[in-house]
């Protein structure tokens, strides 16, 4: 059974339709891409399957069960991870905290353990401390765990977004550009980094991005949207040998 | 001690240096001791070191109203406050040095409560004895520490979450009326509502049940802010939360049976400085635990970004909910400590003169920080009594101070900081003597 699940997802922006009819299927364990030109549509896939827009149309399931007129964080709780093409960091909060953070949904204590400093509060804390140390560890920015996320090198700040993303134990994890802004160096990094993920946490992956060498070297199956619509789906040799996706990516050859 | 000294002044700077190496082994308890001990100097020998001076009395507030009133007490007016300050604060944390770090040190090893209490006790003490001569004084002390409740309080929502709100004298007005009516209506023979329901012994205790329901009342008034808070931020949610402000004002003047624009009078004298003392160190304590929770730095990550804070899992609108209720239910106790120390609430008193004054001293003290409330509220506080007989130019100084500090640093005095008690109370050893 596919681990994620959509069916003829449509959406409108007003009169402008941003998405139609995508079809998406993820099996546990696997690597699919997303690419397309600027203003595809592809980030807004994302934001739709990540309920921060609700589809118009269509339907999505995650391991069986419903995501529609779900909020972000339920739907990330239920196992979907993200990280953002801008990098969305908390500008006043340490390495540290942001991994913690993330763990918000799965604290035992409630609000009055917090106010007055439980015993289990304090063993919470404990323990989703030492998870999010771990995560830093295997993400190699342990180093900056108390400093402030935003003051770290650019590289760092990708890592940590994604030791982040990691911290919601994820089923299915969404890479918006990850490699966005990298040197060739970093990008190669980025890409062992990605193999470790899937590897060591066994999550299913789902990523856009730009650059054709990493989409190619790291997806089974890659996805081409154009204006909102898949046009080509398959395997990265049948992708990179498809008509269609030349001429969307460098336009008619007749060029008069 | 945070402000940075000018460079220029080398020789400025390593005076500075070696007070900051003679004093740094000083744990906690050795100041208070020291604090304690000048007091009692105070208590105790205050007439005849202010007769020797030439000073008419004790000076009430440091020294600063004399002063002001007749500046030619100032050397006399120093003098004093470094005879009964100054050197036994001094001299009382230097040599009881060690003895106090090996008090810390027991402390340190046992139970952080215990060590909260023996520190609170000394507090407490010293504040009593200094509170004990003159009446003033002790409003002035009230009135701080209720300052300092408040200003956290809004610390919560304007600094932790990053929401403009301008509502809190409106949920100190609900605490304070919905506290005044119970003690009112169970415990005392009043015009408004008539001959007391229940005996007035039994009145000290249960007024904190009457601070309780005050602070849920001002809770439930935080809904109106806080559901609109899914949908609106910044400068749409503060018209809305002062929109609320005027409201809650003028629900309350129209209403006849809370006194309408004349105000309720004769509560019961049940904010005793015990009383208030408690309530402040136990909102202190509530609020501090829970902003270093992970719980309650998901109002940062909500300030910082809320998508992010979504995506990561954490529920945005449950942490509305909670910051703005947390925050205005801390503001209705405030209100309710603050309606029975002045024994008078009238609607006139909150509001938008009250609503700059709280939200001067959270901004001079620093956003996102209980250490930067607390100073805020007593420098403010303070300064506003000390500067009294100056009169109209009170409102020239403090708004003067204030843009300076914005100046020098735009997000307060001591921002962004965590408050560790458990590191504050900890012993100072030497390097050498650690070894």
């Amino acid at each position: 059974m596919a681990l994620l699940r959509v069916d003829n997802m449509t959406h409108y922006f007003g009169g402008l339709r941003a998405v139609h009819k995508y079809n998406l299927i993820l099996e546990p364990g696997h690597i699919v891409g997303l690419i397309g030109p600027n203003g595809a549509g592809k980030t807004t896939i994302f934001n739709l399957i990540s309920g921060i827009h609700t589809p118009t149309e269509g339907n999505i399931e995650l391991g069986g069960s419903n995501l529609i007129g779900h909020h972000p964080h339920e739907i990330a709780a239920m196992g979907l991870g993200r990280t953002f093409q801008n990098l969305l960091l908390w500008r006043h909060m340490t390495v540290l905290d942001h991994v913690k953070m993330a763990c918000y949904s799965q604290l035992e204590y409630g609000i009055w353990g917090a106010f007055f400093g439980s015993r289990h509060c304090h063993k919470e804390e404990k323990r989703i401390t030492a998870k999010a140390m771990h995560l830093l560890e295997t993400f190699d920015v342990a180093r900056f765990s108390t400093q402030l996320a935003v003051s770290l090198p650019y590289g760092a700040q990708r890592r940590v977004e994604m030791a982040r993303a990691m911290a919601t134990n994820p089923k299915v994890l969404f890479l918006d550009e990850p490699t966005a802004g990298m040197t060739p160096d970093e990008l190669n990094r980025m890409i062992a980094i990605i193999r470790k993920i899937h590897e060591e946490f066994n999550v299913a992956i789902f990523l856009i991005e730009h650059r054709l060498k990493f989409v190619m070297e790291l997806c089974e199956r890659i996805q081409t949207l154009v204006f909102g619509e898949v046009i080509a789906e398959g395997t990265p040799g049948e992708i990179k040998n498809n008509p269609q996706v030349i001429e969307a990516y460098l336009g008619k050859e007749d060029i008069h | 001690m945070n402000i940075e000294n000018s460079t220029s002044q080398q020789d400025k700077k390593t005076i500075r240096a070696r007070l900051k190496t003679f004093l740094a082994p000083v744990p906690l308890i050795g100041w208070l001791l020291g604090i304690f001990g000048a007091v009692l100097v105070e208590y105790f020998l205050g007439d005849l070191i202010s007769y020797y001076f030439g000073l008419p009395k004790i000076p009430v507030l440091f020294g600063f109203l004399t002063v002001l009133k007749k500046p030619l007490l100032m050397p006399g007016t120093i003098g004093y406050l470094a005879l009964v300050y100054g050197v036994p604060i001094l001299v009382i944390a230097k040599t009881l040095q060690k003895p106090a770090n090996r008090i810390a040190d027991f402390l340190d090893r046992g139970p952080v409560t215990v060590a909260a209490f023996v520190h609170l006790g000394l507090l407490y003490g010293a504040l009593h004895f200094w509170a004990d001569l003159s009446d003033y004084r002790l409003l002035v002390l009230k009135l701080t520490m209720i300052a300092i409740m408040l200003t956290l309080s809004i610390n919560i929502i304007n600094g932790y979450m990053g929401e403009f709100s301008c509502s809190h004298p409106g949920f100190m007005a609900l605490g304070a009326y919905t506290a005044s009516a119970i003690t009112l209506l169970l415990f005392t023979d009043d015009k408004q509502f008539g001959i007391a329901l229940l005996p007035a012994a039994l009145g000290p205790y249960l007024f904190p049940l009457a601070l309780i329901a005050g602070g849920i009342a001002a809770a439930l008034g935080a809904l109106v802010i806080a559901i609109p808070s899914f949908r609106t931020r910044g400068d749409y949610l503060a018209i809305i939360s002062l929109a609320f402000l005027f409201i809650v004002k003028s629900v309350i003047e129209n209403l006849e049976f809370v006194g309408g624009p004349r105000g309720m009078s004769s509560q019961p004298h049940y904010s005793t400085l015990p009383v208030v003392f408690i309530v402040m160190v136990l909102c202190i304590w509530i609020i501090n635990n829970f902003v270093r929770s992970t719980m309650g730095k998901a109002l940062n990550a909500v300030r910082d970004n809320e998508l992010a804070a979504e995506a990561m899992t954490v529920n945005t609108r449950k942490t509305k909910i909670i910051t703005f209720m947390f925050g205005a239910f801390w503001a209705g106790v405030a209100g309710g400590l603050f309606a029975h120390v002045l024994r008078y609430v009238n609607p006139g008193s909150f509001g938008i003169q009250r609503l700059a004054e709280i939200l001067a001293m959270v901004y001079f003290g620093g956003l996102n920080s209980v250490t930067g409330s607390i100073v805020g509220a007593v420098s403010i506080n303070v300064l506003g009594e000390a500067l009294r007989p100056l009169e109209i130019y009170k409102w020239i100084i403090i708004p003067l101070l204030l843009i300076v500090v914005m100046l020098v640093r735009p997000t307060g005095l001591i921002s962004f900081t965590e408050f560790k008690p458990k590191e504050l109370m900890k012993p100072r050893h030497n390097r050498e003597e650690g070894a």
